[in-house]
């Protein structure tokens, strides 16, 4: 018997989705081991950690993602930009 | 100053993300590459964006499963907590009584949640179940799962709380077990009344593991698939068709993955929220205890 991926079956753009999210949490994984961040405050209710708020900012934009296509009509790509955007902010300042 | 935390102890944890991965993360992609697809076979997809995620949003049926999930979920929390609390409370606290109440209570646990659907079944059959039938002839109270959208729901609560309330149980009577009786004999000595000593002391002692009965209530119940499919199937009507039935019938009964993968990361994500919001809180309520 052959083992095959063809039952995923693979898109390029949710290839470049889902490997842009293990990127991001093995980048994550590798800089938090290095040099450890403290809990703080921001903008956000809760003290967070710079993990928190990658998922805190991931999680919130997949409700925006939600809203964008169940609510309005406009590309996909302009969403992408909010998104990203979005989540740097959550990074930064929350 | 706050000690650093050594975040290189989470690469002990690795072999479990290792067996999560083939488990979990890789179903996840997959689910996340048909939702963007129309699957007609093996090979034979067909991209097409958010198409899936538009129809989905929009489905009127999925809103309403999702209230109704809302609706079970957040009674099965209302009613098995502090059931749950009050069973442990109850409990015997030495002597060969622990064992018989353990092994009594954690009976439900133990069952297969098929045969819990059937045994349900025969039990609330309003023409020879011991329930439906005495409803019906006993107290001469109509009573049929089978035709009346509330008998129906009363039914699944029924079988719902008897099943997962020995859960909250077992928890909150391991959290009672473990407060030291120094406590106990400082609140004597204080002359403090039993609601006092509850609130007190053994409340938020038993706040860790109340934690976990919450979350686990709140996503079982949330997730629940097997017993209510057993039992009502959904019906009658759609009045107890919940979140995971009617994603079963889109996904696997018509096969139509695209809308099934989309309706899933709807699901998996709304999941995720609350667990994540129900955490913190908790979370939150432990820390202003310390102070």
């Amino acid at each position: 018997m052959k083992f095959t991926l063809a039952w995923m079956e693979w898109t390029v753009p949710t290839a470049i989705f889902c490997s842009t999210i293990i990127a991001i949490v093995i980048a994550m994984t590798i800089w938090q081991t290095v040099s450890p961040s403290l809990e703080r405050r921001g903008f956000l209710p809760i003290p967070t950690t710079p993990g928190d708020r990658l998922f805190i900012g991931i999680l919130t934009s997949v409700y925006i993602f939600f809203a964008w296509i169940g609510l309005t009509q406009f590309s996909p790509w302009i969403l992408l930009g909010i998104v990203v955007c979005w989540v740097l902010v959550v990074m930064i300042w929350g | 100053m706050e000690k650093w935390p050594n975040n290189r102890a989470w690469l002990l944890v690795l072999p479990v993300f290792v067996i999560v991965a083939f488990s979990a993360i890789i179903p996840l992609m997959t689910v996340i590459n048909y939702s963007v697809q129309d699957i007609f076979g093996p090979n034979q997809a067909i991209f097409v964006g958010f198409e899936w995620f538009r129809e989905m949003l929009a489905d009127k049926r999925l809103h309403d499963a999702l209230w109704r999930q809302f609706l079970f979920s957040g009674l099965v929390l209302v009613i098995e907590m502090p059931l749950g609390i009050l069973i442990a409370l109850a409990m015997p606290k030495k002597g060969w009584g622990v064992s018989l109440c353990l092994v009594t209570i954690a009976l439900p646990l133990l069952i297969p949640w098929n045969t819990i659907g059937t045994i349900w079944i025969i039990f609330t059959r309003p023409d020879i179940g011991l329930f439906g039938a005495g409803m019906n002839s006993l107290l001469g109270i109509p009573f049929d799962h089978t035709a009346r959208p509330l008998d129906a729901w009363i039914t699944v609560m029924l079988m719902e709380v008897w099943h997962w309330t020995p859960l909250v149980a077992l928890l909150a009577y391991a959290g009672l077990r473990a407060i030291p009786e120094a406590y106990y004999q400082a609140a004597r000595i204080d002359g403090a009344s039993a609601w006092s000593t509850f609130l007190y002391i053994q409340l938020p002692k038993m706040r860790g593991v109340l934690t976990i009965a919450f979350l686990l209530r709140f996503m079982d119940s949330f997730l629940i698939y097997a017993e209510p499919f057993v039992l009502t199937g959904g019906g009658p009507g759609n009045s107890t068709t919940f979140l995971s039935l009617y994603l079963v019938k889109i996904a696997l009964l018509q096969f139509d993955l695209g809308p099934g993968g989309a309706f899933s990361l709807i699901y998996f994500v709304i999941v995720l929220l609350f667990s994540f919001i129900f955490y913190q809180a908790l979370e939150r309520i432990g820390k202003g205890d310390k102070v």
